[in-house]
């Protein structure tokens, strides 16, 4: 079946999912989505207010290879929080609907209006830096 | 190329005693509703995989896209 040799870049996915409570792979960047589901999957996230982390598969297809393989999930984007894939578009979208997103996230979701992660007062959303570019990990 | 119809003959395939209506606008992105006993109990990601089962490896290619919503009847 699968080779037993080193993969890094397995091994740099398995750890950003491990590192980040809430981490988003996606089709380009949360400031510049280069697919709509990304981008709806961004947009549910913000509305929360959820801080997450997010990462590019498209430099490199191996990426969405190895994440795919990891996750036993076909598609783009993918939601991990605490370790386990919550979901894609779909799901991320009727979770939100419903309010379970924020529970999920364990964010705080007024019903009337937008909310505001605790302690990021930026109105243009509490999203945080993308940490790493699992494609820089690639030797 | 798949259409709408086969996508739907291969979901309610996969998935026996479902049933599953599939819309497109371009054959390429597809949505599918899909209504099943057997996701009594999953999780929506299992129930989601269930459905993916019936195109293993044509997600993501040929089938750019399909955007799921399943349900117990």
């Amino acid at each position: 079946m699968s080779e037993q040799t080193a993969n890094p870049i397995r091994d740099a996915i398995a750890q950003a999912i491990g590192e980040h409570d809430v981490i988003l792979f996606m089709k380009g960047t949360p400031e510049a989505p280069a697919c709509g589901f990304s981008a709806r999957t961004v947009a549910a996230l913000q509305s929360v207010g959820a801080s997450f982390s997010a990462v590019d598969v498209l430099p490199d297809p191996r990426i969405r290879q190895e994440l795919s393989a990891i996750s036993n999930w076909p598609t783009i984007p993918q939601l991990f929080v605490g370790g386990e894939l919550v979901g894609g578009c779909d799901i991320v979208s009727e979770m939100y609907e419903s309010g379970e997103l924020a529970q999920a996230l364990g964010v705080e979701a007024p019903a009337d209006a937008p909310a505001q992660a605790p302690g990021a007062p930026d109105p243009d959303g509490p999203y945080v830096s993308p940490p790493m570019g699992i494609e820089n990990r690639l030797g | 190329m798949p259409n709408a119809e086969d996508l739907k003959r291969r979901i309610e395939a996969a998935i026996p005693g479902s049933r599953a209506e599939v819309d497109t606008q371009d054959d390429v992105h597809f949505t599918a509703h899909v209504v099943s006993d057997a996701f009594a109990g999953l999780s929506r990601i299992e129930q989601h995989r269930l459905v993916y089962g019936a195109f293993a490896g044509e997600l993501g290619g040929e089938i750019h896209a399909l955007s799921l919503r399943t349900e117990t009847p």
